[in-house]
């Protein structure tokens, strides 16, 4: 039995600290006036200011045109991160099932047309798919947004091996009981998929929520930023002025960490145990 | 219910890997067919060609009247029971009941009927809107009959539907099936590797080896006729004993001893001889075999010894009470004895003639 | 593999689906086709379409571009492009600027991958010892997990800004006036510490799990052989998490160049110039910013070869560890 030291407790904090004091800082810190940080920088204690700055960062018009709220910048995060997933579940589930479940001639050519896209990460073809993009007239659309962001094998892979854990025995009672290659899919594999299709949802969610790169170069109108991309642009007018807008920085920063942390700490013991176990 | 008539079937895999060949089996209308055999023998494989889940290569099959070699699962009218019972997880155990039904539109107040008369049967209806995960292993097995038994299909398809319970529920399952099969007195076949099970339940067994057929007939039969010494250790608990012996004239030698066939000889020279455990007897005085026990298996009713005859490993079953000593002697009635080729392993002949004068073993040398 | 860092929150998925470091716990018979498959002459290309037709539109059309620009110089104006040959791949290779930034990279890569790495463990290993508490202070340690690269860049930016910054007010005490996005190394060193910062929980969900996966058996076992905690640790308890390490290590990798992009794209300001910034940053600024299509296409395809070159490391090493399995 091993029986805890104080220098272990002492790491475990130092750790914890380290960790998690910046976000603590940065969200106590946005409930302090942009003068107040500015005379007496970051801070740990609770401001009066927090109706006013969320409130501002949320409704006030700003950016360079004036027409760009936060509500709409978390409005548009929200499509993004919405729409991806779904886009990446309804497109990946299809793949998957037609390559696992379909003897045909092309399943190896397409398995291998699918997956290569795993070899290469969107920033080393950021600037071709960014001109394909703007020939197709894509630009500052939602379509634009999403859709390219689809074109990787990540969801089909997780699908395909979900699907081959099936037993197969499933199949073929369904087969007796007469369903054919749509009836199986949507009375039997959809439904037992349930669990996974959630899990990937929510990891697909965050990960369109916490795109940059590519939000930064498809959008150019405001009305299409995301809270991503505000935060560039909110860096990019400090450049200059007097004193900076700490706290509303600070506010959209924390908007844009709401959900990847709540969502980590809700499903914690899931992504602790349930992330690197082989699934059951 | 319809008879099936499986002829000259094979089944040869993509690489050319042959699985199953040219099986030739009548079914009668009713009759409960069981395929034994160990692993990779093809049974499953012979199961699943009749089930239309796996193409047949070569041969016909036919459920009644109809071929059904080109003709899809769900439209040749059997119902299937699988080894991990295949139950939908995400269905109720009323829904896993109704889906074939409903898929084939069959009226609803016909798919209430049956439900509940299978649920009945089955003693499941207090089970009907849980979900297959809340139920045990042996009331899944029941819901896994269920959906079979509501299709009212002509053939029932079984594939070692008991191997995933545990010794005492598989046995009471395995009446339970039985008595099923017989009220309903649907065709059915039935895969698996126990040869317990094979006996108890068929009405004829076929024993499967290497993707053919080694023998055909009632449990009976097959346990006291073997066509080959592979049905004859395969069948039967413990296995028969399989000497290495030789026929001189009508006398065989099995090491050390000589047992005198009065008159009888099926062949000459080597040959392999079958002793079932219950048929070798403990005698007396220096007649019989020498048998050297190594150790003792207490069954309660039956005590099996095993042990050597010469350089041989023979068992023998007695009595629970029997005594078991140091320098005991066997022997056997010649009737009892069953001779194979020592090179293929087919059965010889039918038995020595009953007629033949109990054992006479002389020791040689 | 490498490509697991694309999403870095889906990376534990990945292997969890028996992709990463679980592949080799895969009978081999999972890998074998359904025995029964449907066969239909037109359906599976129905269902496959959706998802080839975006793949081909948005990964090989774009990819086969970067290819084919990378030999050519674009007109900046628009008016049409010169073959050009390797010359774009010479001149980059060749530029200092370019081998500087390489050099940059490099060392930066090395340095998030091992601190990042080396304090995840020593995290983990401490909160898997813990039975008191332990629950609060995995909560703490993994809630960053997810937060994106340029919100991280932008809380860094703050604690590291030159007015209200409260690590620079601390520094200067010593005598480090700090000048973030000013000074080179002062932007290199607060980059590096946010790049670490926000790489430490997924290396401690990682290698914690490993722990957890060392059967209890073994460690009594070890106990018994083996009176040092450390030499335990060294000798029995290390081993074991070499297959999680070396997973971790080409997902650092990767992730240092590659998904560190939004941490440093906030911290230098759109100000480059006299500031450290990596390959990928490179890439974008040129091909975006400077318009050298051609230049940045070439850096393009030298980074897909890098990233090639890892994946089949890490492949090989996989198939090396299923043959000894």
């Amino acid at each position: 039995m091993y029986r805890a030291k104080f220098s272990d407790h002492l790491i475990l904090i130092l750790g914890s600290l380290f960790l998690c004091m910046p976000v603590v800082v940065a969200f106590m810190t946005s409930t302090h006036t942009a003068a107040d940080i500015h005379s007496n920088g970051l801070s740990l204690a609770w401001g009066d200011n927090f109706i006013a700055t969320y409130e501002k960062v949320l409704t006030q018009k700003g950016g360079f045109t004036g027409d760009i709220t936060g509500a709409r910048m978390v409005m548009n995060s929200l499509i993004l991160g919405i729409g991806f997933a779904v886009g990446k579940i309804v497109l990946s589930m299809m793949a998957a099932y037609a390559i696992v479940y379909f003897r045909f001639p092309m399943a190896t050519l397409s398995f291998w047309v699918i997956f290569t896209t795993l070899l290469l990460p969107l920033e080393v073809r950021i600037m071709p798919s960014y001109q394909v993009m703007s020939d197709l007239g894509l630009l500052n659309t939602y379509t634009g947004l999403i859709v390219p962001l689809l074109a990787s094998a990540t969801g089909t892979f997780y699908f395909r091996q979900f699907f081959k854990s099936v037993p197969e025995e499933l199949l073929e009672a369904a087969r007796i009981d007469g369903a054919g290659p749509f009836k199986f899919f949507i009375d039997i594999l959809v439904p037992i998929s349930r669990t996974m299709i959630a899990a990937i949802f929510i990891i697909m969610f965050v990960y369109g929520w916490n795109q940059y790169l590519w939000p930064m170069m498809m959008t150019t109108d405001e009305s299409f930023f995301t809270l991503m991309r505000g935060i560039k642009s909110i860096l990019q007018v400090w450049v200059g002025s007097n004193i900076p807008d700490y706290n509303e920085a600070f506010a959209l920063a924390v908007l844009a960490m709401l959900p990847p942390v709540a969502i980590v700490v809700i499903f914690q013991s899931w992504f602790i145990k349930g992330l690197t176990e082989s699934d059951k | 219910m319809a008879a099936i008539d499986i002829s000259s079937v094979g089944k040869i895999y993509t690489g050319g890997v042959r699985a199953v060949s040219d099986i030739n089996l009548d079914i009668k209308d009713g009759e409960f067919i069981v395929l034994v055999g160990p692993s990779g023998c093809g049974k499953s494989t012979l199961l699943r060609m009749v089930a239309g889940l796996e193409a047949i290569s070569e041969g016909t099959v036919k459920i009644g009247d109809r071929v059904v070699n080109e003709v899809e699962p769900a439209d040749r009218d059997i119902a299937m029971v699988f080894q991990n019972y295949a139950l939908y997880p995400h269905m109720t155990v009323r829904q896993n009941l109704e889906y074939g039904l409903k898929n084939r539109k069959t009226p609803r107040a016909e798919i209430d009927a049956r439900v509940n008369e299978a649920a009945r049967m089955l003693e499941i209806t207090q089970y009907l809107d849980r979900k297959p995960r809340a139920l045990s292993g042996g009331q899944r097995q029941r819901v896994a009959m269920g959906r079979a038994i509501v299709r009212k299909p002509a053939a029932f398809l079984f594939d070692e539907p008991l191997s995933n319970l545990d010794a005492k529920l598989r046995v009471s399952m395995r009446g339970e099936i039985k008595r099923l099969q017989r009220r309903l007195g649907t065709t059915s076949i039935y895969v698996t590797h126990d040869q317990l099970e094979a006996m108890t339940l068929a009405d004829r067994l076929v024993v499967l080896s290497g993707g053919q057929i080694e023998q055909v007939g009632s449990p009976l039969d097959v346990y006291h006729t073997p066509a080959s010494t592979f049905v004859a250790s395969f069948i039967g608990s413990p296995a028969m004993n399989l000497m290495k012996a030789e026929l001189q004239g009508d006398k065989l030698a099995i090491g050390p001893s000589l047992i005198s066939l009065n008159g009888y000889a099926p062949t000459s020279g080597a040959v392999t001889v079958g002793l079932r455990a219950e048929d070798l007897r403990v005698v007396s005085g220096d007649e019989g075999m020498p048998f050297t026990v190594e150790y003792v298996e207490e069954l309660g009713s039956q005590r099996l010894a095993h042990g050597v005859v010469g350089d041989q490993a023979v068992t023998i079953a007695l009595s629970g009470e029997a005594e078991i000593t140091d320098g005991m002697r066997i022997t056997i009635d010649p009737s009892k004895l069953h001779f194979f080729d020592a090179e293929t392993g087919k059965r010889l002949d039918a038995r020595a003639p009953a007629k033949a004068v109990a054992a006479v073993a002389e020791p040689v040398g | 593999m490498a490509y697991t860092t694309l999403q870095p929150q889906a990376g534990g998925f990945l292997s969890r689906l028996g992709f990463g470091n679980k592949a080799r716990k895969k009978p081999a018979a999972a890998e074998e086709m359904k025995r029964v498959q449907f066969t239909s002459p037109v359906l599976p290309y129905l269902f496959l379409f959706p998802q080839l037709a975006v793949i081909i539109i948005f990964f090989y059309w774009p990819s086969v571009q970067a290819l084919s620009s990378s030999f050519y110089i674009e007109d900046p104006f628009g008016f049409g492009s010169t073959f050009v040959g390797l010359s774009n791949y010479t001149d980059v290779i060749f530029s200092s600027e370019y081998q500087s930034i390489a050099l940059f990279t490099a060392v930066f890569t090395l340095l998030v991958t091992f601190l990042s790495l080396s304090i995840g463990l020593l995290l983990a290993v401490k909160a898997d010892r813990i039975i008191r508490g332990a629950s609060t202070y995995k909560t703490l340690l993994i809630a960053i997990y997810a937060i994106a690269a340029p919100v991280s860049g932008l809380i860094g930016m703050m604690i590291f800004d030159q007015h209200v910054g409260p690590f620079v007010k601390m520094m200067s005490f010593f005598g480090w006036h700090m000048q973030v996005g000013l000074n080179y190394y002062d932007t290199a060193f607060a980059m590096t510490v946010v790049a670490v910062w926000k790489q430490i929980p997924y290396n401690f969900i990682f290698f914690l799990s490993g722990l957890q996966n060392v059967p209890v058996s073994v460690r009594e076992a070890a106990m018994i052989d083996c009176r040092s905690g450390l030499r335990r640790f060294w000798t029995v308890i290390l081993p074991l998490l070499a297959p999680t390490a070396f997973f971790l290590l080409t997902i650092n990798v990767t992730y240092a160049l590659f998904d560190t992009f939004g941490i440093i794209d906030v911290m230098v300001k759109d100000k480059p110039a006299n500031n450290p910034v990596t390959l990928v940053y490179k890439v974008y600024a040129d091909g975006f910013r400077g318009n050298d299509i051609g230049g940045s296409s070439a850096q393009s395809v030298i980074l897909m070869i890098v990233v090639f070159v890892l994946t089949i490391f890490q492949f090989r090493f996989i198939e090396r560890r299923v043959h000894y399995n």
